[in-house]
C-alpha cells in the first residue's frame, strides 16, 4: 500500500464533495441542535433562550412547536415569541396537534423553533418523521433550532437500550448530524439532574414515578452523559478536521480505509450495520454493505427484514452492493477486493458450539481462511429473542417433502422395471440406470437434498434387491462391494454437480433476463427520435415490464413541474398526486407509496435526476398491495436511470438546435447590417462627392458638368428613398400590423402606373402590357403598386439591356392572374425556391440591393390572400406569376 | 498639358464611378472605368495610367491582392477608397504598396488634391534641390531649413524626418514606413519614438503646434505633410 506518498495531500474527491456541500449549504437554512443526554437537562429552555437573543438581534423568529411538558421555567420563556398555530389532525378519534409545516413555509421566517427532532408524525402528515419536515424546511432556506436526546440517534439507540433497559422507539438517522451546522450540548451533572427531578422541575404530576426512578439512576445518567459528551467531541473533531482541510493545514490524512459488512435477512444485521456505520464515522472512511443472493429461497417475512436492512444501509449513508453467487464467502471476498475494502465486519455466529463444529459452512471460519490481508472484525452479539432465521425450510420448494416422495417413487418404478428385466440386463447395469435417475433429477428442479436422498436409497435399494445375495444388505463378492461404494460416491458427486450446474444456470438465466430487459429498453429509447417518442417508449416499457400504471411529468422550470403529465401516461392523475410529484421533484428523492414520505399516495414517484438537473418525475402505480421486491426495485431504478439519460440526450439536442438557430439568425442579422450599410453608403457618398465638388470653381462654372453632377445626385437620392421605403415596408410586414385599405381598383391602371414609375430605370428595356379586358376588383392600391414595382424593377435589373419584359393580366376562376415575363437569362434552378426569401440575393450578383424587394412583394400579395411564384420559361427567360383572389 | 493624364478607376458601384469620372474629367483627366479587380488590372496594363483609384471592397477579388499584383510590375500611384473605421485595412494597403487613401464619403476637392499630389510626386525629377511648401523652404544641398525666411535649427533626426515628409508632400506615410526609413527595420514597432520626434518637429516649424498645418496626423495610419502650395 503506497499510502505514504498520498498521506499529505487531501483527496481531491473529498475536497470536491466539501465544495459541493458548501454550495448546497449556502442556499439551505442552518440547523442548530440543542443536544442533551436525556429529558429534563434543559434543552428546550436553552433553545428558547437562544431564540430570545436572536429576536433581540433583530432576527425574525417564530415558534413552530415547543413541548414544555408543563415545566414552569420553560413556559415562562414562551412569552414574547410569535407562535405559528398548530395543525389539528384526527387519528383514531383523538385530536392531535402537529406543527403546521405549510404555514411555516408560506410565512418564510428567518428562524423557526421545532422541538423534539425525533418525533414521529401522526399518520396523515406529509412526512412520517419530524426530521424529514425539518429537512424540507431547511431546503427552503429557513433556519431551524431543534432539540435532540442522545438516545434518539439511530446508531446509539441500541446502546442506550442496553444501558437503561428501555426500548427507544423514535430515532433519527445519524446522517442528520452531517447536515447540522451547529450542535450545542446542554450538559448537567447527574446529581443536579436527580435533584431537579426531586424538586419536580422535570416531570410534574404522578406520571409513572417508578419507571422514571429506574431511568434516572446515577449510573445510567453518567453513562448517557459520557455518550453525549463523546458525540459532541467527535463532532468538534470533525469540524476541526474540516477547518484544517480548508485552510490547507496538512497532516497525516486518511490512508483510504474502507469498511464492509456482510448482511442478510436477519434482524441482527441491523446491529451490524449500525456498528459499521459508527466505526466508519469515527474513522472517516466510507463503508459498504454487501448482500449475497444465493439459491436459498427466503421467506416473505425475511424478505421484509432484508428490505428494511437495505433501507437502513442507505439511510445511514453506506453503499449497498448486491451480488449473486453460489458461495457467500467467495462473493464477499470478491466484492471486498473489487472495492478495495480494508476491513470486513461480521457478526459472531449464532449457532451453538456443537452446530458450528459440524457445519461445513461456518461463515467466519471460512472467511478468516480466505481473507488474506483484509482485517476481519468479529462483533460479539447478544442473543436475539426473535426466531432463528437462517434456513427457512418451508420456503425451500426445491427441497420440499413432496420432492423426496416423488424421488422415492421414481426409484421404486425404475427398480421394479429393472427387476423384471434383470436377467437380460444384469445387476451391474441396474446401477447405471439408477445413476441416470440421480443425474437427471436436478434438471427437474430437485434440490440437493432430495438428490442425495435418491442416491442413498437407490444405492441401498440396489444393494438389497440386486446385488447377490438378494434381499440382504450383505455383499458377498468383494468386487460388488467396491462397486457399491463407488456407486454411492459417484451418485453423490454427480447429483451434487448436476444440482450446482442447474442452480448456476438459473442464476445466469435470471441475470440474462434482467440484462435483456434493460437492453430492450435501451434499444427502444435509442430509436426514439424526439422527446415525445422517448417519453412514450419509456412509459410503455415500464407498463409492460412491471405491470403497472405509469405517469411521466416533465419539468416546467427549475422549481416546478409541468401542470399536465405526458400524454402517453396511463395513470389517472389528480391534483393531490401532482402535489406529491412536485414534492418528489423539489426534494429530488423517491416519495409516495411504500416510502417513508407521503406514504398515502397512489403511486411511487421517482425523480429523473441528471447532470443537467431534475428533468421530471415518473410515478409508478402497481395494483398489488405488496411493496416491490428488491430485485424489482433495482430493475426499476436501472430503467429510470436509462430513461433519464435518454431524456437528457433529447433535451440537450433541443438546446443544441436552438443554439444553432440563434447562430443562424445572428448571421442573417450581420448580413442584413452589412448590406444595408453598403446600400446607404453608396448614394450618400455620391451626393457628398458631388456637392463637395462644387467648391471647385472650375466645376461650378461649367454648366454641363454641373448638370451631370445634379443628375447623379438625383439618382442617388431616389435610391436612398427607395431603400428607406423598402425598409419601412419590411418593418410593417414584420410587425404584423399590416392593415389593407381595400377599395375597387382597375388592375390595368395599376400596372400602367407601376411601369410609368420605372420610366428611368427601364430606359434600356422594352416593357409591353397585355391585358385582354379590364379586371376590376378590391385590393390595396398602394401596397399592390409597390409589389408590382418591386417585381418589374427586379426583372429590369436582372435581365440584360435590350431585353423585353411582358406584363399580362387575365381573369380566371374568380382570380386575377398576372404574369411578368422576360426573355433574359432566367434563374438558376436552385435559386427558384429561395427567391422570395428575405435578404436573399442570387449568389454572384453585383453589390447593391438588399434582397428585400421580392420578399416585400410576396408579403404584400400574401396579405391579400394571393400567391406568387417564379419559374423559368422553356422559351428562355423567367416568369413571375401572381394570383389574387377577386372578391 | 497636351497629353492628358490617365486615371483608372476600379470600383463596383456604378454611381461612384460616375461621380469620380465627372470630377476627374472636369479636371482634364482621362478616365477609364473598371467594374472589378480582374478588369481593373487589365485596364491598368493596357492603358498605362498615371494613377489608379482602387476600391477595397471589390466583389470578385480582395483589394489587397489587386495591389499586390499591380506592384509586381508597376509603380503606378494607387489611391485606395475605403470605409471609415478601417484603419487596419488602410495601413495594410499602404504597407502592401498603395500610396494614399481616402475614405468614403469623400470630399471631392480633397481627393483631387491627393490625386494631384500623388501624380506630381512621380513626375517630379529628383534634382529639385529646393523644396517650398507654404512658408517652409528646404535646401537639400545645403541642408538648411527656413520658415518665413528664418533659419530653423533641427537635429539630424528631425531633419531626416522633415525631408522624408517633404519628399512625399501630400502623401500619407505610415508609422512603420517612417520608422523603417529613418530608424531602420528593427524599430518598426516603436511608434512612441515617432510621436516624440513629430512633436518636437512641430514645435519648431508650426505656428501653433497644437493645430498643425504642415504635418498632419492621420489617425491610426501615419502622418502627412500637407501641400500648402
Amino acid at each position: 500500500m503506497n499510502d505514504q506518498l498520498e498521506t499529505t495531500r487531501p483527496d481531491p474527491d473529498t475536497l470536491l464533495n466539501r465544495l459541493k456541500q458548501e454550495e448546497i449549504k449556502s442556499t439551505k437554512g442552518k440547523l442548530k441542535i440543542f443536544f442533551g443526554m436525556c429529558a429534563g437537562v434543559g434543552k428546550t429552555y436553552a433553545m428558547l433562550k437562544a431564540a430570545h437573543k436572536a429576536k433581540a438581534d433583530g432576527i425574525n423568529v417564530v415558534i413552530g412547536i415547543v413541548e414544555t411538558h408543563k415545566r414552569l421555567d420553560t413556559e415562562e420563556l414562551l412569552e414574547g415569541l410569535e407562535k405559528v398555530p398548530l395543525k389539528e389532525l384526527t387519528y383514531r378519534e383523538t385530536v392531535f396537534k402537529e406543527f403546521d409545516i405549510d404555514a411555516i413555509l408560506k410565512l418564510k421566517p428567518t428562524l423557526v423553533l421545532i422541538d423534539e427532532l425525533a418525533h414521529t408524525n401522526i399518520p396523515g402528515s406529509r412526512n412520517v418523521k419530524r426530521y424529514q419536515d425539518v429537512i424540507e424546511i431547511l431546503q427552503n432556506g429557513i433556519d431551524v433550532y431543534t432539540t435532540l436526546n442522545v438516545q434518539h440517534l439511530e446508531s446509539r439507540a441500541e446502546t442506550v437500550k442496553q444501558i437503561t433497559g428501555t426500548t427507544i422507539r423514535e430515532t433519527v438517522p445519524d446522517s442528520i448530524l452531517d447536515q447540522t451546522d451547529e450542535i450545542e450540548l446542554v450538559d448537567i451533572t447527574p446529581d443536579k439532574l436527580i435533584q431537579r427531578l426531586a424538586e419536580g422541575k422535570v416531570y410534574t404530576g404522578e406520571s409513572s414515578k417508578q419507571a422514571i426512578q429506574n431511568f434516572f439512576r446515577k449510573g445510567n445518567l453518567t453513562a448517557l452523559r459520557e455518550m453525549s459528551l463523546r458525540i459532541t467531541a467527535e463532532r468538534v473533531d470533525k469540524d476541526l478536521r474540516t477547518y484544517k482541510i480548508e485552510k490547507n493545514i496538512y497532516e497525516v490524512w486518511k490512508s483510504g480505509q474502507r469498511l464492509m459488512c456482510a448482511i442478510g435477512p436477519s434482524p441482527y444485521s441491523s446491529n451490524l450495520i449500525r456498528w459499521t456505520r459508527r466505526l466508519a464515522y469515527s474513522m472517516e472512511s466510507s463503508w459498504i454493505a454487501v448482500y449475497v443472493e444465493t439459491d436459498q429461497k427466503i421467506s416473505e417475512s425475511n424478505k421484509e427484514i432484508l428490505t428494511q436492512n437495505f433501507n437502513l444501509v442507505k439511510e445511514l449513508g453506506g453503499e449497498l452492493v448486491v451480488t449473486q453467487d453460489m458461495s457467500v464467502i467467495d462473493a464477499v471476498m470478491r466484492i471486498a477486493r473489487e472495492n478495495n475494502v480494508t476491513q470486513i465486519v461480521v457478526g459472531k455466529s449464532r449457532k451453538s458450539k456443537l452446530q458450528r463444529l459440524f457445519s461445513k459452512n461456518d461463515f467466519i471460519k471460512n472467511l478468516l481462511k480466505k481473507s488474506d490481508d483484509i482485517d476481519v472484525y468479529v462483533l460479539g452479539g447478544e442473543r436475539i429473542e426473535e426466531k432463528e432465521l437462517l434456513f427457512d425450510v418451508k420456503a425451500a420448494s426445491h427441497s420440499s417433502i413432496s420432492k423426496y416422495f416423488i424421488a422415492a417413487v421414481i426409484i421404486y418404478l425404475v427398480g421394479v422395471v429393472s427387476y423384471i428385466f434383470q436377467a437380460q440386463i444384469g445387476y451391474q447395469t441396474v446401477s447405471l440406470l439408477f445413476l441416470l435417475v440421480v443425474a437427471i433429477l436436478p434438471l427437474a428442479n430437485f434440490g440437493i437434498g432430495p438428490v442425495l436422498f435418491t442416491a442413498l436409497i437407490s444405492a441401498l435399494g440396489w444393494n438389497y434387491f440386486f446385488i447377490p445375495p438378494h434381499f440382504t444388505l450383505h455383499i458377498s463378492k468383494p468386487e460388488d462391494a467396491l462397486m457399491f461404494v463407488m456407486y454411492f460416491i459417484v451418485a453423490s458427486v454427480t447429483g451434487t454437480l448436476s444440482s450446482k450446474i442447474r442452480i448456476q444456470q438459473k442464476l445466469l438465466r435470471q441475470r440474462e433476463e434482467k440484462t435483456n430487459l434493460l437492453y430492450n429498453l435501451s434499444k427502444k429509447l435509442s430509436a426514439a427520435g424526439n422527446l415525445n417518442d422517448v417519453a412514450d417508449a419509456a412509459i410503455k416499457e415500464i407498463e409492460n415490464v412491471f405491470n403497472a400504471e405509469v405517469v411521466l411529468i416533465f419539468f416546467e422550470s427549475v422549481k416546478k413541474l409541468k401542470a399536465k403529465p405526458h400524454a402517453s401516461s396511463s395513470f389517472a392523475f389528480n391534483d393531490a398526486e401532482w402535489a406529491y410529484s412536485q414534492h418528489c421533484f423539489i426534494n429530488k428523492q423517491k416519495v409516495g407509496r411504500f416510502t417513508n414520505t407521503l406514504p398515502n399516495a397512489e403511486a411511487t414517484y421517482y425523480p429523473l435526476e441528471s447532470k443537467s438537473g431534475v428533468l421530471g418525475v415518473i410515478g409508478v402505480s402497481v395494483s398489488s398491495d405488496l411493496p416491490p421486491s428488491f430485485d424489482q426495485e433495482e430493475l426499476l431504478n436501472s430503467f429510470i436511470s436509462q430513461i433519464t439519460n435518454a431524456i437528457e440526450r433529447e433535451y440537450l439536442n433541443e438546446l443544441a438546435k436552438q443554439s444553432m438557430l440563434s447562430t443562424e439568425s445572428e448571421k442573417l442579422y450581420k448580413t442584413l447590417f452589412n448590406s444595408i450599410s453598403h446600400e446607404l453608403k453608396t448614394p450618400i457618398t455620391t451626393i457628398i462627392g458631388a456637392v463637395s465638388a462644387f467648391k471647385d470653381e472650375k466645376i461650378f462654372e461649367n454648366k454641363s458638368i454641373l448638370q451631370k453632377f445634379m443628375s447623379e445626385i438625383n439618382i442617388a437620392a431616389d435610391r436612398l428613398h427607395r431603400l428607406v421605403e423598402n425598409l419601412l415596408d419590411m418593418a410593417r410586414l414584420e410587425s404584423g400590423n399590416l392593415k389593407l385599405k381595400l377599395d375597387w381598383h382597375s388592375a390595368a391602371d395599376l400596372i400602367h402606373a407601376s411601369i410609368e414609375r420605372l420610366k428611368d430605370e427601364s430606359a434600356n428595356h422594352k416593357i409591353s402590357v397585355n391585358i385582354a379586358e379590364d379586371i376590376v376588383f378590391k385590393f390595396d392600391y398602394v401596397l399592390f403598386e409597390q409589389a408590382m414595382i418591386n417585381i418589374i424593377h427586379n426583372s429590369i435589373l436582372y435581365s440584360p439591356p435590350g431585353s423585353k419584359i411582358v406584363v399580362e393580366a387575365v381573369q380566371r376562376n374568380q382570380q386575377c392572374v398576372i404574369n411578368i415575363s422576360d426573355n433574359g437569362t432566367g434563374f438558376p434552378d436552385e435559386v427558384l425556391s429561395k427567391l422570395f426569401n428575405k435578404f436573399y440575393r442570387i449568389p454572384g450578383t453585383k453589390t447593391g440591393g438588399t434582397g428585400l424587394g421580392l420578399s416585400i412583394s410576396k408579403g404584400f400579395i400574401e396579405a391579400h390572400g394571393g400567391t406568387i411564384t417564379a419559374m423559368n420559361r422553356n422559351t428562355g427567360g423567367a416568369v413571375i406569376t401572381i394570383t389574387l383572389p377577386m372578391k | 498639358m497636351s497629353v492628358k493624364n490617365t486615371v483608372v478607376i476600379i470600383d463596383d458601384e456604378t454611381q461612384i464611378r460616375k461621380i469620380l469620372s465627372i470630377a476627374l474629367e472636369a479636371e482634364e483627366y482621362k478616365v477609364i472605368e473598371a467594374e472589378n479587380g480582374k478588369d481593373g488590372i487589365v485596364q491598368a496594363a493596357t492603358s498605362h495610367p498615371q494613377l489608379v483609384i482602387l476600391d477595397l471592397g471589390l466583389p470578385d477579388r480582395d483589394g489587397f491582392s489587386v495591389i499586390k499584383e499591380l506592384r509586381t510590375w508597376t509603380a503606378v500611384p494607387i489611391i485606395i477608397l475605403s470605409v471609415r473605421n478601417s484603419e487596419e485595412d488602410i495601413v495594410k494597403a499602404l504597407d502592401l504598396g498603395a500610396d494614399d487613401y481616402i475614405t468614403k464619403p469623400f470630399n471631392t476637392s480633397e481627393l483631387l488634391a491627393r490625386i494631384r499630389a500623388n501624380i506630381r510626386r512621380t513626375q517630379q525629377s529628383d534634382d529639385g534641390s529646393i523644396f517650398t511648401n507654404g512658408n517652409l523652404t528646404i535646401d537639400f544641398a545645403a541642408r538648411i531649413v527656413t520658415k518665413d525666411k528664418e533659419e530653423i535649427k533641427l537635429t539630424n533626426t528631425e531633419y531626416l524626418l522633415l525631408v522624408l515628409l517633404a519628399k512625399n508632400v501630400g502623401k500619407v506615410l505610415t508609422h512603420s514606413y517612417i520608422l523603417k526609413e529613418i530608424w531602420g527595420p528593427s524599430s518598426v514597432e516603436n511608434s512612441q519614438y515617432l510621436r516624440v520626434f513629430i512633436g518636437q518637429l512641430r514645435k519648431k516649424i508650426e505656428d501653433d503646434y497644437s493645430k498643425p498645418e504642415y504635418i498632419v496626423t492621420e489617425a491610426g495610419v501615419g502622418y502627412r505633410m500637407r501641400n500648402l502650395g
